[in-house]
């Protein structure tokens, strides 16, 4: 291919048509009370992971939400399961199945990974 | 701070736990880090308290750690505790005793699990009985350890000896209290006084004429976090946990800490020596550490038991400061002596303020 | 002559009673305190023009002065029966009053901000709430924090009771937002050196008036706002506050050294409005809050003929909503009395 010294940029845009909810559908089956997060952060606040690495359990619904899988794998690693978060959350949910769940399924759905 | 509005708190976290009868199961990992303990706490109830209370050398681990590191599957967890339950059972006991902060929350959770599951109950008894013929029945009282010194902290007091209390200034020890985080984390009405203002440890200081230090990062875990600390490289995790405990506990000047966990005191105790070594901090007065109890230590203290019968010489962090401050004697020469008052060597690797 | 009793001598009683009686009924009203105005007798200024309480509790008693209706304080009601389209109810003093048709005006109750145990309300020194602040502004005393020291970063915590699971609260009190917006710019002006900053999730500024004032806090009152939700305040040596929070538009839990923390609390159906609707054998929402007959058109029927609701035993409400609910009950409960004459 021939180089003129730039290329075609790829767009930064969420493009929510490309969206595959399969593994968030699988999470919300197998743990509705993830359904009404409203990403108030009161679980990122008290999460005793978080303190040293760039672990945010908030965003894990917004990846989850927008198909950023391969992401999503490696931040979920980071969860040492205490449920601290779960004290926390004024919905109510159940963060350490919603973990799980990722854990168990995401391979199947991370087209990198499989 | 006021006292009150934390009394209420604790009246809203009062749990049963059983006055006699106790079958009791030890920590894997506690007669290596604080070997004294456990004894301690049997001779307590049996000597002090006259309290019958049984263990079983076929008892083993719980396999906690195993589960915490994602190695042990549920399944088997929960038959492995079925099989300390039906030890339990066939001894004809049905108050359960537990020493270790894991095991307590892990044989929580799977009581938890059986009310709201019971066919995952079913399915366990179906397991254990293929796998060992056993049968077992579920606890009725499920305590640990230290709500069962919690419960007799006035006996205790009254056949004390010593008090937590400067002898020299008559001013009550300020003791940070630290409870492991499955004491009361995962189900706050198991635990005395609930998770936000645990009140198992601070009861016992309260009774013995201590001061409770209540500091910022109390409720903060210790950083031991099972694979932070597993894993080698992971360790910085686990040490920053610790120091930032420290770095805030420091203002408030504690005489010690005293803990209800297998890993917190050995984590609190080993990391003020890694701290001193990788950055030359203490966190005590004159470049010394802060002692890090177990409950039972502090209970056989106040009971006046000898500190080297109950193993404080394995302490990283040095617990002479605080034995002067009580006005406890002990004999020097012996602190690194066997039974029969031959010194074994003393360690290398001793700092914080030695 | 028709006899109506109105239980609660709140906004909301106090205006249904005024509008009944000019529309010539006889009414009593039943007060469980000793004095008539309802929670507003303890509230400093109202959002969103700072306009003092008394301007609105003065007007409500002067009503009840001039107009001619019975008030029993001190007094509750233990039994209400029905017969036929009359109603029998028994006080706590033991008085029997025949009624046409009731009003229940029960109100609402402040959240108990202990059952928050992680913020430390009764137990950390200078943990107020919302409440205790307009009782500060009210008293005139000058706020102080530990060795009278003038406080120097004041943090608000939005939503404490209200939104929250582990309260048992799921709805939204629809008060605190503009409460918190308000106090912020007053405990500006009272400290004019202090950093203030609001935690919120959702800042809701529904009403007339509200989004402006918000903006004038950001514009004119340097209050700052974050959203996030506070996970724990803690006390240090100094008795200043450690919070933390995550800053959820930055990505980063952010901890913060605070000289008073203010939550603003929100409203719970409470004991009143509970006994209410047992006596009355009406229904209760899962939110606590009274049942209503429709929510668009019949927000003032009760689930039973003849008894009436108003204000905020229904769901939390504005003073203003008050007023207007109290206003739209008394003309049901003509029409219904005009029918059964």
């Amino acid at each position: 291919m021939k180089d003129f010294g730039y290329t075609v940029i790829k767009q930064r845009t969420i493009d929510y048509d490309q969206f595959d909810g399969r593994l968030l559908n699988e999470v919300l089956q197998m743990e509705p009370s993830f359904k009404v997060c409203l990403s108030c952060g009161g679980c990122t606040a008290t999460c005793s992971a978080n303190d040293l690495v760039s672990f945010n359990v908030r965003r894990m619904n917004l990846l989850l939400r927008r198909g950023e899988t391969v992401e999503l794998e490696s931040e979920i690693k980071k969860c040492m399961l205490c449920g601290k978060c779960m004290l926390v959350c004024p919905r109510g949910i159940n963060i350490r199945n919603v973990i799980m769940l990722i854990k168990k399924s995401i391979l199947k759905y991370n087209p990198v990974k499989s | 701070m006021k006292k009150e509005g934390k009394i209420q708190v604790w009246q809203d976290y009062q749990k049963e736990i059983a006055d006699d009868h106790y079958f009791y199961v030890r920590s894997c990992i506690r007669q290596n880090f604080f070997p004294g303990s456990e004894q301690t706490f049997l001779k307590i109830l049996r000597k002090e308290l006259g309290k019958d209370i049984y263990e079983n050398p076929h008892h083993t681990s719980c396999s906690g750690i195993g589960y915490h590191s994602d190695i042990v599957p549920f399944d088997t967890i929960q038959t492995i505790v079925a099989r300390q339950f039906a030890l339990m059972t066939e001894a004809g006991y049905q108050n359960i005793a537990v020493s270790c902060i894991t095991s307590f929350g892990i044989y929580n959770e799977i009581i938890e699990t059986w009310k709201e599951y019971p066919a995952e109950l079913e399915k366990v008894r179906n397991f254990l009985k293929k796998a060992t013929g056993r049968e077992f029945e579920v606890p009725q009282n499920v305590a640990h350890a230290s709500d069962i010194v919690y419960k007799f902290r006035e006996d205790i007091a009254t056949h004390g000896k010593f008090r937590l209390i400067n002898h020299k200034t008559g001013k009550p020890l300020k003791v940070v209290e630290h409870i492991g985080c499955h004491y009361s984390k995962m189900f706050p009405c198991k635990g005395v006084g609930g998770a936000e203002f645990p009140y198992v440890l601070a009861g016992m200081i309260e009774a013995w004429g201590g001061e409770v230090i209540d500091y910022p990062e109390r409720r903060h875990c210790c950083g031991f976090g099972f694979r932070q600390y597993l894993i080698m490289s992971n360790r910085g995790y686990s040490v920053s946990n610790s120091r930032k405990k420290f770095e805030s506990m420091e203002p408030y000047k504690p005489d010690f800490i005293v803990s209800n966990c297998p890993g917190c005191p050995m984590f609190l105790d080993r990391w003020q020596y890694v701290i001193e070594e990788m950055e030359g901090k203490t966190f005590g007065p004159d470049g010394q550490g802060i002692p890090v109890l177990t409950y039972e230590e502090m209970a056989g203290l106040v009971l006046g038991y000898n500190p080297w019968d109950m193993g404080m010489q394995m302490h990283q962090t040095n617990v002479e400061p605080l034995l002067d401050k009580m006005g406890i004697q002990y004999d020097p020469e012996l602190k690194y002596a066997n039974k029969e008052g031959k010194q074994i060597g003393h360690p290398t690797m001793v700092r914080c303020g030695c | 002559m028709k006899h109506i009793v109105i239980i609660g001598g709140g906004i909301a009683g106090i205006e249904t009673a005024s509008a009944l009686t000019d529309a010539g009924h006889w009414v009593t009203l039943i007060e469980k305190d000793a004095q008539i105005g309802g929670k507003l007798n303890n509230w400093s200024n109202l959002f969103p023009n700072f306009t003092p309480v008394e301007k609105i509790t003065d007007e409500l008693k002067e009503k009840c002065r001039r107009k001619d209706f019975s008030i029993l304080t001190n007094t509750e009601v233990n039994s209400v029966l029905r017969n036929k389209d009359k109603f029998s109810i028994n006080t706590s003093d033991n008085q029997q009053l025949e009624a046409d048709a009731i009003v229940v005006a029960t109100g609402y109750e402040l959240f108990d901000a202990r059952r928050k145990e992680e913020y430390g309300y009764k137990i950390y020194d200078h943990v107020i709430t919302s409440a205790d602040l307009e009782q500060l502004f009210k008293s005139g005393e000058k706020l102080t924090v530990a060795a009278g020291k003038i406080p120097k970063r004041i943090a608000f915590v939005h939503c404490v009771g209200s939104r929250d699971e582990k309260s048992g609260n799921h709805y939204c009190s629809k008060v605190c937002c503009i409460t918190g917006v308000k106090q912020a710019i007053e405990l500006k002006k009272h400290l004019p050196d202090a950093e203030i900053f609001c935690f919120y999730m959702d800042l809701r500024m529904y009403g007339k008036h509200f989004e402006e004032l918000y903006r004038e806090a950001q514009e004119k009152y340097d209050i700052q706002f974050i959203r996030g939700r506070l996970s724990e305040a803690s006390e240090k040596i100094d008795k200043s506050l450690l919070i933390k929070a995550e800053d959820t538009l930055s990505g980063r839990p952010l901890k913060m050294n605070v000289d008073l923390l203010v939550l603003l609390i929100g409203m719970e159906a409470g004991k009143g409005t509970a006994a209410a609707a047992t006596s009355c054998s009406i229904g209760c929402e899962e939110s606590g809050f009274l049942q209503t007959a429709d929510s668009f058109l019949q927000s003032n029927i009760s689930m039973q003929d003849g008894i009436f609701l108003a204000g905020s035993c229904t769901a939390p409400m504005t003073v203003n909503d008050t007023v207007l609910h109290a206003r739209s009950a008394a003309q049901e409960v003509n029409n219904y009395l005009q029918k059964t004459r």
